[in-house]
């Protein structure tokens, strides 16, 4: 237990007690929004999520069918029960109509199941494993933004591309880092190169040192860093210090923005890695990261541009299916194609899958970037078919 | 090439050597613990705070001020030890006398207020603090490239922990230190100025905190968790060490910090919580701790 989560915990305990009880269920549209607020992937989305989210609705005219729309976002704390509990209090005490889920898979997945009991849709923006639309799907999930499936297809191919044949993998040891590691290693066997082995590191580990050195003793050419946000950053900057990286390629398996903020181009030029969204692909992408920065004082990551891309595209599908009525707004979800800053022709799989293109990209160099937050180079645009595959089967809503 | 449990020499020396430079961050921080433990009777939570704090006095002086780290390592221990001093002045001398508890929960709040607010202003994703240039390169161990930073961590947290250990155990200031933890009235008819001593002491393990967060700053990312996860395990360290023992939290602090670099080699899943199982097991079998008086 760390002592800043207590303080959040209490804090949103505090406000979701407070003001929202004075509703009724029923006389307004209530959208959710639980995820990491204080530990390591506060900055990814966080509050800056909660920002999107208000952005969106004040876009759409603050109501829908001539109900307010209000928004609930609590701190989950990297916590699957915590995440469980606070989704099923909304459900029965504050009518939640939505339910946004922030980082982290292993709490996504414990709220997709409250998702099913309670029928209220949830659309996961944060979290990436791809479970979440086959082996733990449910008819009111939707996985909007990117997935291991896309990262691997993605970044793991760019890498063979490059010359990187054999593979070692650092990963995080829960739910996100085995799919992101297995998703990796299935696309480097099709493409005939090797996997040497991996090496499961606890989630906010202190010192990485340790685990790269038995990375680097495989003799494997690429390091597949299998993590995300500050464990991904300090174990980039370990292997930079060790000079693993004069011997091995490092390959970002997920990498955000905040991330490569954090690190700065000098230790991530030049690293691979798979992105939903970029702040600098078009007119359009820019005038949104204008507004954010207004607001947050730093670019947005894709999360926080799909956080608002999904608030508008439930608000639309609401309108157009005349209810708040769960079943008859995930057929009109799964139904529309979406077009908006996120996305152009985005659409919903029966799986749950929001299938749209993404983009692989190579980090700049300090020389390359000509004004500050340009980060990133296109290297390649996946359709959103290539990007996230063919249907698996694992999911009954979306038989082979 | 020879192995030890299947496992190659070269690799376990690796592990040693980084579990060695983790040791030293253990014990630096599990030092300042017991300082304040041992002399004070208090419980100092807000440890990872302070360590915390440290970090950010020497990035935020970087940034702003133009100070270097070697400058940093001097002056960062030294503002934030005075911002100890304060605390212990203003804030915790009120509570001596009472339920150790209260001290606890003090330090505690304490914690969560530094660490939100640091939260609030910079972000959870953290900031890079450049390693300085005379530390820049790596020498060649032959079992591993070891980066000189890491090296120059385990000099100079030797060297400040045995300093602090022969202050406060082989001289006559350390003496006094110890006569007003065991019968202050007494000291203070001998015309010693024990409410400064006390502060003095509190300063001093607070500044070892912030030491330790400027020579970490290079390694890990600055950010406003960094220390609260460490200050569980450092703890740890301290129950394991005994309670207030100065050369306990030390040579604890290494061992620990070699043991769990074994771990890391042989099953890396458990290396965050092999010291909590190691303080089980000394809690059960010498619940005074290694070092610790019964």
């Amino acid at each position: 237990m760390t002592v800043s989560r207590w303080s959040s915990a209490l804090a949103i305990a505090a406000l979701a007690a407070g003001p929202y009880a004075a509703y009724a269920a029923g006389d307004q549209v209530v959208i959710g929004d639980i995820d990491d607020m204080s530990g390591v992937y506060a900055d990814v989305e966080g509050a800056g999520g909660v920002e999107t989210i208000n952005m969106a609705i004040a876009d759409f005219g603050g109501s829908v069918l001539g109900r307010k729309i209000t928004v609930l976002s609590a701190d989950h704390q990297n916590k699957p029960d915590i995440g469980a509990s606070k989704f099923r209090e909304w459900s029965d005490q504050q009518g939640l109509n939505l339910l946004l889920g922030g980082s982290n898979t292993g709490v996504n997945i414990a709220m997709a199941k409250v998702a099913a009991a309670k029928k209220v849709p949830f659309i996961v923006i944060g979290a990436g494993g791809a479970s979440l639309t086959n082996e733990d799907c449910t008819a009111y999930s939707v996985h909007y933004v990117y997935d291991t499936t896309a990262l691997a297809n993605g970044t793991a191919t760019a890498m063979i591309n490059a010359g990187g044949k054999s593979w070692f993998y650092l990963t995080a040891d829960y739910a996100f880092g085995t799919q992101l590691q297995n998703a990796a290693a299935k696309v480097v066997e099709t493409h005939a190169g090797k996997n040497l082995g991996a090496v499961r590191v606890p989630l906010g580990a202190a010192d990485f040192s340790s685990f790269l050195l038995q990375a680097q003793a495989s003799g494997a050419q690429v390091l597949g860093l299998a993590n995300a946000g500050t464990d991904f950053s300090n174990s980039l900057k370990a292997a930079n210090e060790f000079g693993i990286t004069r011997t091995m390629k490092p390959a970002a398996l997920l990498a955000f923005l905040t991330d490569i903020h954090s690190l700065g181009l000098k230790t991530a030029q030049g690293l691979y890695l798979t992105t939903g969204w970029y702040w600098d692909l078009n007119d359009e992408t820019r005038a949104f990261a204008k507004r954010f920065f207004a607001k947050m004082n730093r670019q947005p990551t894709m999360d926080h541009a799909g956080a608002y891309s999904a608030t508008l595209t439930y608000l639309k599908a609401v309108k157009a299916a005349g209810t708040t009525d769960a079943d008859k707004v995930m057929a009109q979800l799964k139904k529309d194609k979406i077009n908006d800053m996120f996305t152009k022709g985005g659409y919903i799989r029966a799986d749950g899958t929001m299938i749209h293109d993404m983009y692989v990209m190579q980090v700049k160099t300090p020389q390359e970037a000509k004004y500050p937050w340009d980060y990133y180079k296109l290297i390649r645009k996946m359709s959103g078919e290539e990007a996230f595959g063919p249907v698996t089967g694992l999911c009954p809503l979306a038989p082979k | 090439m020879s192995t030890v449990l299947g496992i190659p020499v070269p690799v376990i020396l690796g592990q040693l050597t980084l579990g060695l430079v983790n040791g030293s961050f253990y014990a630096l921080l599990s030092l300042g613990l017991a300082v304040i433990f041992g002399l004070m009777g208090v419980v100092n939570f807000a440890h990872g705070a302070f360590y915390t704090l440290g970090a950010f006095a020497a990035l935020l002086g970087l940034q702003y001020l133009g100070i270097n780290y070697w400058l940093a390592l001097l002056i960062a221990p030294l503002a934030v030890g005075l911002l100890g001093v304060l605390v212990e002045r203003l804030l915790l001398r009120h509570l001596y006398g009472l339920d150790p508890l209260y001290g606890l929960l003090l330090t505690f709040g304490l914690a969560l207020i530094v660490e939100g607010s640091l939260h609030q202003v910079f972000g959870a994703s953290g900031q890079s603090y450049p390693v300085p240039e005379a530390l820049a390169g790596a020498v060649n161990l032959h079992f591993m490239f070891l980066p000189l930073y890491r090296a120059w961590v385990i000099l100079a947290s030797v060297v400040v922990c045995f300093s602090t250990w022969f202050v406060i155990e082989r001289t006559r200031l350390g003496a006094t230190l110890r006569a007003a933890t065991e019968n202050a009235p007494l000291l203070q008819a001998f015309g010693v100025n024990v409410p400064l001593l006390v502060a003095l002491t509190y300063g001093g393990g607070v500044a070892l905190a912030a030491l330790a967060g400027v020579l970490a700053s290079p390694v890990v990312l600055v950010n406003s968790h960094m220390g609260n996860e460490l200050v569980i395990v450092v703890f740890a360290v301290v129950v394991i060490g005994g309670m207030g023992s100065i050369l306990g939290s030390i040579v604890s602090g290494l061992v620990l910090g070699l043991i769990e670099g074994l771990t890391k080699v042989v099953y890396p899943e458990a290396s965050n919580i092999v010291v909590f199982v190691i303080m089980a097991l000394v809690l059960i079998l010498r619940p005074a701790g290694l070092f610790g008086r019964e």
